[in-house]
């Protein structure tokens, strides 16, 4: 099937004895992107352009719009557990991966299980490390529009932010932020958002290339938190978008992106 | 018919500001909280309990909600445990304990046994799923909260009436060794109530354990449509039930003149804002209210008339005057309140009702009036009309079987 860079297609399959969606695009080595706890909505211009160079995939998390929720998901590790099968399923690993956020988390889990399984990873405002300074941002706490708002340092000089959260909210998203919420918080709630032991677990990868990327002003995973995890990965390095939330993907996409193809 | 008493306990504190004031749910910091008042609060409230017994309560509802000041009680069991040892007569009804935020239900187990002891046996056991607040306010897992609620409630009923130790290894809980020493009077286990705002689930699962429904001063015609419901599951699930099955709390304020008692019912609205006080619900938080999985993507509620047009989700706000007209709140003289409540006897057939009173910002003074009245004149009254329409409540005939209870007739009598 000829696959489009700027338009994804969609599929429903079953990996790991799942239904789910996979959002699949462009041609070349395969890159798997893990998304955020607000779902695997949209097509945005990172995504369009990592897909020029890279087959893109991005499944939608067992729970989300699209995909089923396994009752036996109930914590992360579960969830790496999953994912790793999954992408064996897919038959792309060993795989450059990229996590966004509760999506980072995801890709340290499933690092720290099966080092093999992944090429280079990228870890973008990941959440999964308890920070020393600050606490990470209780995102349940509030509605997913006062969320999307503090995720941006600047939402009014962010083009795409109209896309991730209109005005007029549609139903389709609001389905799409609900379901990918609950599926995060099963997973999240309690530790929230991290793993105690994932820092020393960490210093398992010896040999992992590892790009961390951090909005200077991200306001849900404190900073703290990404040079926690620069300090536990060997050979890790710490790149920091000033004037960026926590959507550095989406907020500074131009700079995310050159980032990220210099590593890959 | 069971006559009971109900108050939120709410939080008075002229000094707070937060009065009358259209606060925030959950929004709140303690550092209002005058340890002095609250001490001065509770035992003012158990006060009133005592008193309610006297002027011939059959039972206490008794409930809890956390972080909020709209109601004191945050652990019900120890309200529960002080009038089982301080009254003599009364049911205590606890509406609810809020399994899903228990992460030790043997514990709770252990608590109702010894308030059914010491009480000798007047306890009811109600159990709930409690709203989006009580998890925030507690931390428990609200995707889990109907899994949790199911096998805390499962778990609670066999430490009560299977003979340990045994072991349990749940989902959501798991033990090895269920052995508690202590075991309720009542056998096979006190009875257990569900109170409810008319979601189709818990109505659903209500009268599928045959349970008493409780409904929670939900307006009239949504709460005739939740007893139909319950009506209609039990005839699926192969048993008949009839007022036994049903409760209802409703506003009932009882003064010595009519100008007294509107003065007086107007203060259900001018206390601490309180989401199920229709008219000072204050400001919900949507997202705490509904957070990511409390509520099954299934779920559906009978009607957003609930509690008014706007729903859960937000508040109405309504007049004074338009919950006097709807009957939401009843107030007057002993002999104007008597033929609304019989209004409400028989356009909903609950062989239970509590009284709501002494609530928002009505004083000690208040609340004690209106006991007496309620003792005098509205009490008597009211269990004739019981009586006349053939009101039972669950001690009077079995809610499982319908079938008349012999031994218990002394709560009506």
């Amino acid at each position: 099937m000829a696959v489009n860079a700027s338009e994804p297609v969609e599929q429903e399959l079953v990996l790991a004895n799942t239904n789910v969606k996979l959002k699949k695009a462009g041609s070349g080595a395969p890159l798997l992107i893990l998304h955020s706890e607000m779902g695997n909505a949209d097509w945005l211009k990172y995504q369009q352009e990592l897909s020029k160079t890279h087959t893109v995939y991005m499944l939608s998390h067992p729970g989300c719009q699209g995909s089923d929720q396994p009752d036996w998901i109930m914590n992360m590790r579960d969830l790496a557990g999953w994912y790793l099968q999954a992408i064996e399923e897919l038959d792309i690993t060993p795989v450059d991966v990229i996590g966004l956020s509760f999506g980072g988390w995801i890709a340290a889990e499933m690092a720290v299980m099966s080092p093999h399984s992944f090429k280079k990873m990228v870890l973008v405002g990941a959440a999964g490390v308890k920070p020393e300074q600050g606490e990470i941002f209780d995102i349940f706490g509030v509605t997913p529009q006062v969320f999307q708002e503090k995720a941006f340092f600047d939402p009014s000089n962010t083009p795409e932010y109209q896309i991730v959260c209109p005005d007029e909210l549609t139903e389709e998203l609001a389905l799409e932020w609900e379901y990918a919420r609950e599926s995060t918080c099963r997973v999240s709630w309690k530790p929230y958002m991290y793993y105690p032991g994932l820092p020393n677990l960490l210093s398992r990868l010896k040999t992992m290339e590892t790009l961390i990327i951090w909005g200077s002003e991200d306001a849900i995973v404190p900073l703290n938190s990404g040079e926690i995890y620069n300090r536990s990965i060997k050979g890790s390095k710490l790149e920091i978008i000033k004037q960026c939330g926590h959507r550095p993907e989406i907020e500074k996409a131009e700079e995310f992106l050159k980032l990220v193809t210099d590593f890959l | 018919m069971l006559i009971g008493h109900f108050t939120e306990q709410p939080w008075q504190d002229d000094t707070s500001g937060l009065m009358g004031t259209q606060s925030t749910d959950l929004g709140i910091s303690n550092s209002f909280y005058n340890p002095a008042v609250g001490a001065s609060l509770y035992n003012r409230y158990l006060d009133e309990k005592l008193y309610a017994e006297e002027m011939g309560f059959d039972a206490f509802m008794l409930n809890e909600h956390h972080s909020t000041p709209f109601c004191m009680q945050g652990v019900t069991n120890i309200g529960a445990a002080i009038l089982a040892r301080q009254t003599k007569k009364a049911k205590i009804i606890i509406l609810g304990n809020v399994l899903p935020i228990w992460d030790d239900p043997l514990w709770l187990a252990e608590q109702l046994s010894m308030i059914d002891m010491i009480s000798y046996g007047r306890l009811v056991s109600g159990f709930v799923r409690g709203g989006g607040r009580e998890s925030f306010a507690h931390n428990a897992p609200p995707h889990f909260n109907r899994e949790r609620f199911e096998e805390a409630h499962d778990f609670i009923i066999k430490a009560w009436t299977e003979p340990g130790p045994w072991r349990w290894e749940g989902k959501h809980y798991q033990y090895r060794y269920v052995n508690p020493w202590a075991r309720p009077l009542q056998q096979p286990h006190p009875q257990i109530w569900i109170p409810s705002t008319v979601s189709v689930e818990t109505v659903k699962w209500t009268a599928e354990h045959r349970y008493p429904l409780v409904l929670l001063a939900t307006k009239l015609e949504p709460t005739r449509d939740a007893f139909q419901l319950y009506h209609d599951t039990a005839k699926e699930n192969g048993y008949k039930s009839g007022t036994q099955n049903l409760a209802y709390l409703f506003k009932v304020h009882v003064d010595e003149t009519e100008e007294k008692a509107d003065e007086v019912a107007r203060k259900y609205l001018s206390g601490v804002s309180n989401p199920f006080l229709a008219g000072n619900e204050g400001q919900i938080n949507p997202a705490i209210m509904s957070l990511p999985g409390h509520t099954s993507r299934t779920s559906n509620r009978l009607q957003a008339a609930s509690f008014g047009p706007a729903g859960r989700f937000g508040t109405n706000r309504r007049p004074y005057e338009d919950q006097v007209e709807d009957l939401t709140i009843i107030s007057g003289t002993p002999k104007t309140v008597l033929p609304k409540i019989r209004h409400v006897l028989e356009y909903l057939r609950p062989g239970s009702i509590f009284f709501w009173d002494g609530d928002g910002a009505m004083t000690h003074e208040d609340q004690m009036r209106s006991l007496r009245l309620m003792g005098e004149e509205v009490i008597p009254a009211v269990r004739e009309m019981g009586k006349e329409l053939e009101l039972f409540s669950s001690f009077e005939v079995d809610p499982r079987t319908g079938e008349k209870i012999e031994t218990s007739t002394e709560v009506a009598s």
